[in-house]
């Protein structure tokens, strides 16, 4: 269980900012609202120092539960932004200063706020009518006085050309909506509509056993359902002090990259489709097809696995297994030269992409954008270097990290992750050791009361998992921090003064898959 | 080599023994119209056809295999589906420019088509300024494409219609330049003369340094005018679903793609035509021989040859390569393909002032 620091609400912000001056915690790991219903609604925040790694974790209440008000920190963070719609629009705790309090995921006209505890669902009966989408936010702004008053402000003037990208459109990746006004070619600003496919997760959670809320964790970032499930499972062997056995710590490292090849794969083939090279669409497909071979023969799903579970895994692995990753293996490196025969080396694909949407490090550790984005602006923000867990400690392989920050950056290091990951498989491959592949666990698992955070290294950044249990068999309070809500939030920044081809280019670079970000 | 001629100087006199010359004359017209709409369908066919194969192929898969042997009644069917597809009409869009412009893209698209020489005597529009008329008619296709992307009511199309305009033009202006430095060889703009001319030798290899930049600027500038290949940003499925034939369903949705392929191969029986001889066979000066065993291949075994060699070459460029940005295609044009051209023609025509060709 983690130290928690509880602050009041009148000092936050300024107490998180000089947390960020002097400690120097500039990654706002994750932000999560709760309702802790006779003690108040609040926040809980997640910090961590990025060169020392050093985390703290800070709670903080609003005073009045009718009228919950928290000041904001999205100043000082900005992917404390999103983060903070989110949890006015599950909790309604508004955020005094925050420049667009508007709902994130929710209909502009939903009623209630479907989190807190004593929510009633019949207010929300099916609407047989369209949402309209209104261009102007509101934002509360705190008065000389120390008194709140609401202001409304426009999200985009009446002349602008503003056009629709997405929910449905061949490039978004997933249901994900950008309203983009755009003079001739170049984008001005771009505003982002999420929660097309929000299925409400993390609510469903709270009324599951946790052998159930398993089954909701493929579904999240499909390309990672590895990577997810392990983090809850992670999260709650933690919680509860289990031990898993040394197999299943090897097995779990070897599903994570394998996934985590895959989700490369397949980054690089939606790109080049993105981009207009179809062949090399179909060159990554066909590669991916092997891995979902194998697969299959141990956990019986392609995209969905089921294989993790709290203790160890399903099943043990195939008989074959170990010489079908091998002889994967010997098949993939030299078809990874033939990728960069057919679009790395490319004089048109290196012009797309270079220079394209840059992200600076302090960006991008200002909004929290892990995973292959950040090491692309410099942030060496790999968890499996960070925070070590599974086998991760006793592998050697390198972080992948470079400077530039632009589109090509970004592709180069899921590339050269690739290799990476084939050199961890390969050290593992081999020294499978024996013993049992699950705990004996009770039917009914009850985890002890506290407050857990548990994160591991997805494919697009850092999966994390915050649990909060009082005791029961039911978690009390389950959320994912999501790996493409931060990428998500950073495409404004990039995409400003690009042109509409380029945000394509971002988009499929940035590599965000959308029913994470929505959950 | 079998001159067509011969047929079409049979029928003008056995349909003017039995009717005035007028009305021959008239019926010949409405003959040939038939003539041509049937071919270029079949070409559309067989273009489509052949896209299909040769992606799959570069692909490492098999393309349409099921319907018919080998796939070949695939492309019947989907024409067949187009047909009877219900046009869907826009309830804002403007109508009557809405409705027209695929029928712009397609006649000027049949205009083009109708100036190739497809052997010795079987042309159809065969004027003195051959190639001027041909550029003309094919500037044409702008026109509809505009109008189709402002009348459909929509962005996107509105973009991709822009997108396209800008490009085409541009890209004109290269075309052009090339088949003037080739004319400037020539001396002629007539069609047939030019393919007669080359009796001796094919332009490619008559012309060399100039001819052979000519022709890479040609394909790449011909690639671009027909919207296909590394140029298909206003088209460009990932991007704008669709570009300027988004709001289209149906005929009229079919118009544009049976022209966009149909156009891709007037493209190329052009350069076929132009840089490497039409339907005039491969003759060596000196090997009379040789020369005489070339003489029994007909002549539209040569053109069409030559016309699906390009072709082939134009979609292996499209299938490999990803998409150029619109501002770095209007860069490639006017910064360096144009210069490039300029400069070109003028080597043309010191060579052709000073007698240094073949």
């Amino acid at each position: 269980m983690d130290k928690i620091n509880e602050i009041e609400a009148a000092a936050l912000h300024d107490e998180m900012l000089r947390l960020k001056e002097e400690k120097h915690m500039d990654f706002l790991r994750s932000l999560t609202g709760v309702d802790w219903q006779e003690n108040g609604l609040g926040v809980v925040y997640h910090l961590e120092n990025s060169e020392t790694q050093e985390t703290i974790t800070i709670k903080c209440v609003a005073p009045n539960r009718e009228k919950p008000e928290i000041p904001t920190v999205s100043d000082i963070w900005k992917g404390a932004d999103f983060n903070e719609r989110e949890v006015y629009d599950f909790l309604g705790i508004v955020f005094i200063g925050h420049p667009d309090m508007r709902r994130l995921y929710l209909r502009d006209d939903w009623v209630g706020y479907p989190l807190k505890k004593d929510y009633d669902d019949s207010l929300n009966p099916l609407r047989m009518t369209n949402e309209e989408t209104v261009d102007s936010t509101k934002y509360m702004e705190e008065q000389p006085d120390g008194s709140v008053i609401e202001k409304r402000q426009a999200i985009f003037d009446e002349d602008e050309y503003i056009i629709n990208i997405g929910p449905q459109h061949p490039a978004t990746h997933g249901v994900l909506r950008f309203r983009v006004a755009l003079e001739g070619e170049i984008i001005k600003k771009l505003d982002v509509h999420c929660g097309y496919i929000h299925r409400g997760i993390e609510k469903m959670c709270e009324s599951l056993t946790y052998q159930q809320t398993l089954a909701l964790t493929d579904r999240l970032d499909y390309l990672g359902a590895h990577q997810n499930r392990h983090a809850l499972c992670m999260c709650v062997e933690k919680a509860m002090g289990v031990e898993v056995s040394e197999r299943v710590q090897y097995i779990r490292t070897i599903m994570d990259e394998l996934q985590r090849i895959d989700s490369h794969l397949l980054f690089f083939s939606c790109l080049c489709m993105d981009l207009g090279a179809l062949t090399a669409f179909l060159y990554g497909f066909r590669d991916r097809e092997k891995i979902l071979d194998i697969f299959e023969y141990t956990t019986g799903g392609r995209l969905i696995q089921n294989y993790n579970t709290i203790g160890g895994v399903q099943a043990d692995i195939a008989p074959d297994f170990v010489e079908k990753v091998k002889s994967f293996l010997t098949y993939l490196r030299p078809m990874l030269k033939e990728y960069n025969d057919v679009f790395t080396g490319n004089i048109i694909a290196q012009q797309r992409m270079k220079g394209v949407g840059l992200l600076s490090k302090e960006d991008a550790i200002s909004f929290g954008a892990t995973g292959g984005t950040g090491r692309a602006s410099g942030w060496a923000c790999d968890v499996r270097k960070r925070h070590p867990y599974a086998m991760y400690d006793k592998v050697d392989f390198k972080q992948i990290v470079r400077t530039e920050g632009d589109s090509y950056a970004r592709y180069l290091v899921r590339i050269d992750e690739i290799v990476e990951s084939m050199r961890i498989i390969e050290q593992l491959i081999d020294n499978i050791p024996a013993g049992e592949y699950q705990q004996k666990m009770k039917p009914i698992i009850k985890v002890p009361e506290g407050i857990y955070y548990s994160a591991v290294e997805g494919s697009r950044g850092e999966f994390g998992v915050f649990l909060e249990s009082h005791g029961e068999k039911y978690p009390y309070r389950l959320k994912f921090r999501s790996t493409g809500l931060p990428l998500v939030s950073a495409m404004e920044t990039m995409s400003r003064g690009a042109k509409i081809a380029d945000l394509i280019a971002i988009g499929g670079t940035v590599d965000y898959v959308v029913p994470d970000i929505d959950r | 080599m079998f001159d067509f001629s011969i047929i079409t100087q049979w029928i003008h006199s056995l349909l003017c023994t039995y009717m005035p010359e007028q009305l021959a004359i008239f019926l010949e017209c409405v003959l040939i119209g038939v003539i041509i709409l049937l071919a270029y369908a079949i070409i559309a066919i067989i273009m489509i056809y052949m896209e299909r194969k040769v992606c799959a192929a570069f692909q490492c898969r098999l393309g349409p295999t099921r319907v018919g042997p080998y796939g070949t009644i695939q492309v019947f069917a989907d024409v067949l589906k187009m047909l009877i597809k219900e046009i869907i009409e826009i309830r804002h869009a403007d109508k009557f420019l809405y409705n027209l412009a695929p029928y712009i893209v397609i006649i000027s698209s049949i205009l083009a088509f109708s100036c190739l020489p497809i052997s010795k005597g079987l042309e159809v529009l065969d004027f003195n300024v051959g190639i001027f008329f041909l550029m003309a008619a094919s500037s044409i296709g702008v026109v509809g494409i505009l109008l189709a992307g402002w009348s459909s009511n929509n962005k996107y199309s509105l973009i991709g219609a822009m997108r396209s305009g800008a490009q085409m033009i541009s890209y004109e202006l290269s075309v052009g330049l090339s088949l003037l430095t080739m004319v400037v060889l020539t001396d002629t703009m007539q069609l047939s003369e030019i393919v007669e001319q080359q009796a001796d030798g094919w332009f490619i290899f008559k012309g060399h340094i100039p001819a052979l930049i000519a022709f890479v600027i040609y394909l790449i500038a011909g690639n671009a005018e027909v919207n296909r290949g590394p140029f298909d940003l206003p088209e460009a499925e990932s991007e704008l679903t669709a570009g300027y034939h988004t709001e289209y369903s149906g005929m009229h949705f079919g118009f544009f793609y049976v022209a966009e392929f149909v156009n891709l191969f007037i493209i190329s029986g052009i350069a076929a035509t132009i840089f490497f001889g039409g339907w005039m066979p491969l003759h060596i000066a000196g090997l009379d021989g040789f020369n005489a065993v070339m003489d029994y291949i007909p002549g539209f075994v040569w053109f069409f040859g030559k016309a699906f060699f390009v072709v082939f070459l134009l979609m292996w460029i499209k299938w490999t390569f990803p998409r150029l940005r619109i501002d770095q295609i209007l860069t490639l044009e006017w910064k360096y393909l144009v210069p490039i051209g300029l400069f070109n023609l003028l080597l043309m025509v010191i060579i052709v002032v000073f007698n240094l060709h073949f």
